[in-house]
């Protein structure tokens, strides 16, 4: 396989048989001229100088990387390093995309910004940097989980969005980035659309994982720096549509020796409806083309496209990124994925252990690493993308845990994939409007 | 010359006007789609565009969108709504393209879809979010079945866009009136006029309008400079409006032809 592939997607935003533009014809000629406005500022000295330095005066990058010590005696296997992309400024990842993609927007001349948020952490990154540079803001949030990150409403509203509900399909993130496509289609003339993850019609997939590659880069220098020019052993990050996973395996393809796990949400079991494992073929995921790209997709035999399920809202989505399905395919990363009660129970020990409250997303890749560094020697290294904090999941969390408390329900040690029921939320279970058995 | 470009030869050898109304197959049951492919046709429809559901239509208004939910509801996919062409044949040879998303095709099978359209009587396709860009095989193969793919053309399109479309286009062009979803409005943009005398300059074929036609006096404006009108959300609004009603096909019938210029 030549080297380019691992890098590069094609002119038209191919990975192999993935990606590409699948949208209809209003949008195609505004996505040429974002192609065309994006390959302009890709290597224009200007533009990447101002963006370091809002990543460095306003987010505060570069985020540490932390040797978690407690973590790893607990593991007794090999160390564990933290990237901490949750002390990035608004609490994630996020803003690192968010700070790039407004700043071409100001280029093309575009003084609306819409969004779409799952988690809402994207919608407040999306918000900050509009109120930063004085734009208008409209962020698309699914009902369902607005009513799960209400703090992340709140955040957004204060910051001087307009937080629209979404009441279509099974009100998550799907059905915002619908929504958010179709304020798109109709007010495309002055409006940018500001997509949040390594998803969505090229070139979103390609600018997305560049703007988030800041992270890979960072952690290779820090850790090599600190580690006598070594490479960790092995990079475990959780995947949505798969941003913040990008960007930290990105600048590591090369490196054959460096392993390379995404953590997709296993959610409550394996049925279709019950997870958000796009790679899980027996769990109804298979290629297909779903919001402008061709990758995975969770959905049924006709074709129509899955509820899903997760604990946490930024993973609760039925498919992923295109470069992650060509990395998949070709072999290069490998994806697991780790259940609502492991994800639980990681968000805890990371707590307890480290003294950092991760994002319920960052917590499946916490109860992933844990695993895995129990199997590997200590003299090898794993290395860890915190892609978020926790503050906005603390409530949630302590609902679901006095709910399984009163219902006298299993341990907090517990990583059976059983799944408990009282942890499931009550959105439809639904496949394209299809009650399922 | 496929059965679409028959229509439209006829039509303009009789220097007349086409009407493209547009139904969800299974909304409300596939008993009435095909009453009402029967009676649109008798009503005057040129071609019917027979909807094929989809869980994420990103592309349709909120009355597009609760017809395909209401559909899916009913267990509506791509071989239901081939049977009921298939029975609507027997009764009318009206064209029918068939209008939906890429991903429910694709997962039918691109080979077995066409094959099996042929036979119930399809005449061709659309595809709302297959762009010229990435139809090279599914274009071939429905060509190897003489399907029609109908592509769409929006105010955005550039020069070089149409030209593309125009390449890989047959049957006729749909022409999107205006940036935006489907759904009803007011009054029609100059933007569908300037679009389709740019559309004329690229290509021979025939060119509908559509997207936001509701009214008698709509069709009469689009019939001055396009070959036709193409109604979708006032039709199926009207379906939903007497989905009880036991003669339904008739009702929406006689909206139909109210919708068309005397």
């Amino acid at each position: 396989m030549p080297e380019n592939f691992l890098t590069q997607p094609d002119e038209q935003g191919h990975w192999g048989v993935y990606g590409g533009r699948y949208v209809p014809e209003t949008l195609m000629a505004p996505l040429e001229e974002l192609n065309a406005a994006y390959a302009a500022v890709r290597d224009d000295e200007e533009f990447q100088a101002e963006y370091a330095a809002l990543l460095r005066d306003f987010s505060g990058r570069p985020t540490p990387l932390h040797y978690a010590a407690r973590l790893t005696s607990l593991a007794n296997g090999a160390r564990i390093f933290l990237k901490r992309e949750d002390l990035s400024h608004t609490g994630s990842h996020k803003i690192n995309n968010a700070l790039g993609q407004v700043l071409l927007a100001r280029r093309m001349g575009k003084r609306r910004i819409i969004a779409e948020t799952g988690a809402g952490q994207h919608g407040v990154a999306t918000a900050t940097v509009c109120a930063l540079f004085g734009l208008q803001c409209v962020v698309y949030m699914g009902a369902e989980d607005v009513r799960r990150q209400r703090l992340n409403v709140f955040r957004m509203e204060l910051l001087g969005a307009e937080v629209r509900e979404v009441h279509a399909g099974a009100r998550t993130l799907k059905d915002a980035i619908n929504e958010a496509l179709r304020d798109w289609v109709t007010n495309v003339a002055d409006t940018y659309y500001l997509l949040g993850s390594a998803l969505g019609p090229h070139p979103y997939p390609l600018m997305v994982r560049d703007f988030q590659s800041v992270i890979g880069r960072e952690a290779r220098a820090q850790f090599t720096e600190r580690e006598g020019g070594r490479l960790p052993d092995v990079l475990v990050a959780c995947v949505g549509g798969g941003s913040n996973s990008i960007g930290l395996f990105h600048p590591f393809l090369k490196d054959a020796g460096v392993r390379m796990v995404g953590v997709e949400a296993g959610g409550s079991g394996d049925k279709l409806g019950q997870h958000a494992a796009r790679f899980n073929e027996r769990g109804g995921g298979r290629p297909g083309v779903l919001q402008g790209t061709m990758s995975y997709v969770l959905q049924d035999e006709r074709g129509q496209i899955a509820a899903t399920h997760s604990i946490s809202a930024g993973l609760d989505y039925p498919s992923i990124g295109p470069e992650h399905a060509f990395l998949h395919d070709v072999g290069r990363v490998e994806y697991v994925a780790a259940s609502d009660a492991e994800a639980l129970a990681a968000f805890r020990t990371l707590s307890e252990q480290e003294g950092i409250i991760p994002a319920l997303e960052s917590a499946h890749a916490v109860a992933y690493a844990l695993k895995l560094a129990r199997e590997l020697k200590p003299e090898q290294t794993i290395l860890l993308n915190l892609s978020g904090r926790g503050d906005k999941d603390v409530q949630g969390v302590a609902d679901t845990v006095a709910t399984k408390d009163a219902a006298g329900g299993a341990g907090d040690e517990t990583t059976e994939q059983s799944g408990d029921e009282t942890t499931e939320r009550a959105h439809g279970e639904t496949v394209g409007g299809v009650e399922l058995p | 010359m496929s059965r679409i470009a028959e229509t439209f030869a006829r039509q303009r050898e009789e220097n007349r006007r086409g009407f493209i109304p547009f139904i969800t197959a299974g909304d409300p049951t596939l008993d009435a789609t095909r009453e009402l492919i029967v009676e649109l046709a008798r009503a005057g429809a040129t071609l019917i565009e027979v909807g094929v559901p989809f869980s994420d239509p990103m592309a349709d208004g909120p009355v597009i969108q609760r017809a395909s939910e209401r559909a899916l509801k009913n267990g509506v996919g791509v071989a239901e709504v081939l049977a009921v062409v298939a029975d609507a044949r027997r009764e009318t040879d009206v064209p029918v393209v068939l209008f939906s998303y890429y991903n429910p095709l694709l997962q039918f099978g691109a080979e077995r879809l066409c094959a099996e359209a042929r036979r119930a009587g399809v005449d061709g396709m659309l595809v709302t979010d297959l762009a010229p860009e990435e139809s090279a095989e599914f274009a071939a193969t429905l060509s190897r079945h003489e399907l029609d793919l109908i592509f769409l053309v929006a105010p955005t399109s550039t020069g070089v866009r149409l030209e593309r479309i125009a390449e890989r286009a047959s049957g006729f062009i749909y022409a999107v009136s205006r940036a935006g979803v489907t759904g009803i409005q007011s009054s029609l943009s100059a933007s569908a006029e300037r679009l389709v005398t740019r559309v004329r300059d690229t290509t021979k074929l025939p060119v509908a309008v559509g997207f936001g036609i509701s009214t008698r006096e709509q069709v009469a404006d689009v019939w001055r400079y396009a070959d036709a009108a193409d109604v979708g959300s006032a039709i199926v609004a009207e379906n939903e409006k007497h989905a009880d009603a036991p003669d339904l096909d008739a009702r929406v019938g006689r909206f139909a032809r109210g919708l068309l210029p005397t």
